[in-house]
């Protein structure tokens, strides 16, 4: 017997159309294909989307969360990013 | 931030009447279409062309802004000016991905953009002289952009809607930080008022040539608003940006530079809105097709851009390589 591991497949749904695919689990399976079809089972059995994505967890590069807050936290303090920082009168209109 | 009525499609469809047939109705059913989904190929041009044009427009749209960050009067300012121009420049991106789901790559699209092939927004081919232009373009630039984007947010096509929708929500900002800026000229001492007349004089035509051709010259607007591409036509937009414009220049004291400017109460059925004068589409289309002021600017910066960063691609690319053997190296060593 072999001690090969079934590879990890990240499996993405699309709802409905106009909607981005969403990450809604994984599975393994031996290729591609298998992956395709097992999410179909599992993730899609009340009509749950019209479009599956599948890709292989180790393919998924991701950010290093040790390093989260060197990453994520400039962006707390530059408040000059969003509308409200700016001061116009109401009655302008919509802007 | 900045689009514009597509610029030369006249693309119409070649596949035979059933299948046009059934993909209209999947539009007219306000069904999005998806990049694997079956598509007539006039749509999928039409659609690499304004995404392209668009996102062109974004990335040659941070050189007139980029031309003042050095020199911004105040570290406020420099910072939203900043923040502006990066944000431009994400909106190129989202909108070059957009246009890659479409099968055309991104060396293609920057290829026929600095071969001249591609357009972009006759707008940025005008020049930023003087402060007040920042103003100008984030009030008057950007807010015609939204009038456009936002009804993009609802076009039939999946990845452009989706990346519209990411765009709008960012450029409330820009059209805020425009204005805050064009009151505080228009409160400030004469000369700085005079500077904002004058950005408001130079920029005022040329915002609302962006909306494009008037609907009875323009050839591919039907289509497009057949697909659902387009949600209003371009004179529809322009007049939604007169009438949302005017009251915030009153507001600030400045004037519209059109003596045939006009309230009409019967306009927009009977709800008012404004009469204006007549637009330069001579202008215009000099501007379109390489003759306004900066275009040979614009492109000899883009294609400066380009060159200078050839070697950090090579040197990127090669970087990637060393490290992708060596990674195998290491493998092959632990096996």
């Amino acid at each position: 017997m072999s001690n090969k591991l079934t590879p990890l497949w990240e499996v993405f749904i699309r709802s409905r159309n106009g909607l981005n695919h969403k990450h809604v689990g994984s599975l393994h399976a031996a290729d591609s294909n298998l992956a395709v079809q097992s999410a179909r089972d599992v993730y899609t059995r009340r009509e749950e989307g019209n479009s599956i994505w599948v890709v292989r967890s180790d393919q998924i590069v991701a950010s290093d969360p040790d390093r989260s807050s060197e990453n994520f936290d400039p962006a707390s303090d530059k408040i000059y990013r969003h509308p409200s920082f700016y001061d116009i009168p109401d009655d302008v209109g919509h802007m | 931030m900045y689009s514009q009525g597509l610029i030369g499609a006249d693309d119409k469809p070649i596949e035979n009447e059933a299948f046009v047939a059934a993909f209209q109705a999947r539009i007219d059913a306000e069904e999005k279409i998806e990049p694997n989904d079956p598509m007539p190929e006039a749509y999928r041009k039409t659609l690499v062309r304004q995404i392209g044009q668009h996102a062109h427009s974004e990335i040659v749209g941070m050189l007139p802004e980029g031309n003042w960050i050095t020199r911004a009067p105040t570290l406020r300012r420099k910072l939203a000016l900043l923040a502006k121009v990066q944000d431009e420049g994400g909106h190129g991106l989202y909108l070059y991905s957009a246009a890659e789901t479409l099968g055309v790559s991104r060396e293609q699209m920057t290829e026929e953009l600095l071969s001249g092939k591609a357009k972009y927004s006759s707008i940025f081919n005008y020049p930023t002289p003087t402060w007040a232009d920042i103003g100008a373009i984030g009030w008057l630039v950007d807010g015609a952009a939204i009038m456009n984007q936002v009804p993009l947010c609802r076009c039939s096509f999946g990845p452009y809607a989706r990346a519209m929708v990411r765009v709008c929500r960012e450029e409330s900002f820009h059209q805020r930080q425009g204005y805050e800026l064009m009151m505080a000229l228009a409160e400030g001492s004469p000369e700085q008022k005079e500077m904002a007349q004058d950005a408001l004089n130079r920029w005022w035509w040329p915002s609302l040539m962006m909306f494009g051709p008037h609907d009875s010259d323009s050839t591919n607007s039907d289509q497009s608003m057949e697909w659902k591409i387009k949600r209003f036509t371009n004179d529809e937009l322009r007049q939604k940006f007169v009438d949302a414009t005017v009251v915030q220049a009153e507001k600030i004291g400045l004037t519209i530079p059109d003596p045939d400017l006009k309230w009409n109460p019967e306009k927009n059925d009977g709800a008012g809105g404004y009469d204006f004068g007549p637009i330069d589409w001579d202008e215009f289309w000099r501007v379109v097709k390489g003759g306004g002021p900066m275009n040979r600017d614009r492109i000899s910066a883009r294609k400066k851009a380009w060159d200078d960063g050839a070697w950090v691609r090579e040197a990127a690319n090669v970087f990637a390589d060393k490290q992708r053997q060596r990674a195998e190296a290491a493998k092959m060593a632990a096996e």
